[in-house]
């Protein structure tokens, strides 16, 4: 299976797992990486800062209808949910999921709906069950699973929670989850411009 | 021919054997229904959102398909009301992104000053929380006299719980953070009276404002403005009714008038872009000068 788009979610502990896993990637890495991060509703743009940091990717935090191009790493911004239309962003402002906007399980689904078998879902640390579905909308399309071992996260509820929705997901370190990506077999670029109605 | 057997639906939400494909003509025939019969038009709605919120109302009405929702909201006025609220509600919040308010009480009062007379668009008003977010923050600079504020929106519902001016009191302690990093010169708690679980906005607010039918997708320009907001209602739409609306409102502003979107709206991905130039670097104030 070749894959088109990588979605990471994470919650507590976050930002140095984010910045373990984004170090991890090579240069030459071409997936777009959608990462959601529960932040505070008033947060700027300090995470896309620290990312940004430990890669020589372009990290972004997602404008409405921003194209999705290969390479980049897209942050979803604070208080609104972030959708995947083929080969662009849709942003909502629609009522939090599980008190988070944005919310990993939206956006997981999103990505599953859209892309179908050509997603990939990571679950890394976190203090709550966001994104169990939405992994599990993802693996039942046929997309990839993975989630970070929860031994190794800082906070290991919402791995040990996806696990358990998706038992069949591929359990990693960070420094695996890194590598497994940059291993990734990626399908035909897709379309960089928001094409509505197209197929 | 004969048409392959689908399985039914086991969780709630899209059947887990999905056919993006086949959902998306189910989702094309319901709105084009709708339109037709109703003659609301969520055509051109971004797919991805109006996905997700079709099927949660699918989930409320206890369906399994968009084909079976289509068939009750087509037959079934009622249920079409409540998918108007689900697809035309903008979510939003007094004073939502502080930072927004105050480069607009910094950098757009001191052009309102200069006019007489000010005339302002609430577009996709909603329930109205930026309404009384902005007639507060004119309130202040005295200049809430001499606007005439107009807000409209396509559901009549929300613009009847916008008119009431009653707000959950539960908000209020969030609303409240909101408007002293927004730069309120108050305490909050001046403008509305606290009752049962509601809080009441003081009527004064709204004083010279006309609350409206109007729908964007459809309905021309009525009048010329000096400023527009419209924040987090075209990121429901897709990029050529973006477009649409971008010309609507460049119509109905007057030269100089500044156009107000959501912090992470931007002109950029429309033809707009070179009519307008950036009042702030970071919040989405436009002023138009060609």
């Amino acid at each position: 299976m070749a894959y088109e788009i990588i979605v990471v979610g994470t919650s507590w502990g976050g930002l140095s797992a984010l910045r373990e896993l984004i170090a991890g990637l090579p240069k030459t890495f071409r997936l777009p990486l959608v990462v959601v991060q529960h932040r505070h509703r008033q947060s700027d743009h300090l995470l896309t800062t620290l990312l940004q940091d430990r890669t020589p990717l372009n990290v972004c935090e997602v404008e409405d209808k921003a194209p999705m191009t290969a390479g980049n790493v897209y942050v979803a911004p604070a208080d609104y949910h972030l959708l995947l239309e083929r080969g662009y962003f849709s942003l909502s402002t629609d009522d939090p999921v599980r008190f988070s906007r944005p919310s990993i399980d939206v956006t997981f689904q999103s990505a599953a709906d859209t892309y179908g078998a050509h997603a990939v879902g990571v679950v890394l640390t976190g203090a709550n069950a966001d994104g169990a579905t939405g992994l599990k909308r993802i693996f039942d399309r046929g997309g990839l699973a993975i989630v970070q071992l929860p031994a190794t996260a800082e906070s290991p509820a919402m791995p040990a929670a996806a696990l358990a929705c998706v038992p069949q997901a591929s359990v990693m370190t960070i420094e695996e989850i890194s590598a497994a990506l940059a291993a990734l077999p990626i399908a035909a670029p897709v379309a960089n411009t928001p094409s509505p109605g197209a197929r | 021919m004969a048409l392959p057997l689908r399985p039914k639906r086991s969780l709630n939400g899209p059947p887990i054997s999905y056919d993006a494909e086949l959902e998306r003509v189910e989702i094309e025939l319901l709105l084009e229904g709708v339109f037709r019969h109703y003659g609301f038009d969520f055509r051109s709605y971004a797919y991805a959102s109006i996905r997700r919120r079709l099927w949660k109302r699918i989930e409320a009405e206890a369906l399994s398909s968009i084909s079976e929702l289509q068939a009750v909201v087509l037959h079934d006025p009622s249920a079409m009301e409540r998918l108007l609220l689900d697809l035309s509600v903008s979510v939003t919040a007094m004073f939502r992104d502080p930072g927004f308010y105050q480069v607009f009480r910094n950098e757009v009062v001191p052009l309102l000053r200069t006019y007489p007379f000010i005339r302002i668009w609430h577009a996709g008003c909603s329930t109205g929380e930026e309404v009384y977010s902005t007639a507060i923050v004119l309130q202040e600079e005295g200049l809430l006299d001499r606007t005439r504020v107009y807000a409209t929106d396509i559901n009549d519902a929300v613009l009847q719980q916008a008119k009431a001016g009653i707000f959950p009191l539960n908000r209020m302690q969030e609303y409240t953070e909101n408007y002293i990093r927004a730069g309120g010169k108050r305490s909050f708690s001046e403008y509305y009276t606290a009752k049962y679980d509601g809080a009441i906005f003081s009527p004064s607010l709204t004083q010279n404002v006309v609350f409206s039918q109007h729908n964007l997708v459809t309905d021309r320009s009525f009048s010329e403005f000096n400023v527009i907001f419209c924040r987090n209602v075209l990121i429901y739409f897709d990029r050529d009714l973006q477009n649409r609306v971008h010309s609507l409102f460049y119509d109905s502003l007057a030269m100089f008038g500044v156009l107000a979107l959501g912090s992470k709206e931007s002109l950029r991905f429309s033809q707009y872009e070179p009519c307008y130039e950036k009042l702030d670097p970071r919040e989405k104030l436009y002023r138009k000068v060609r």
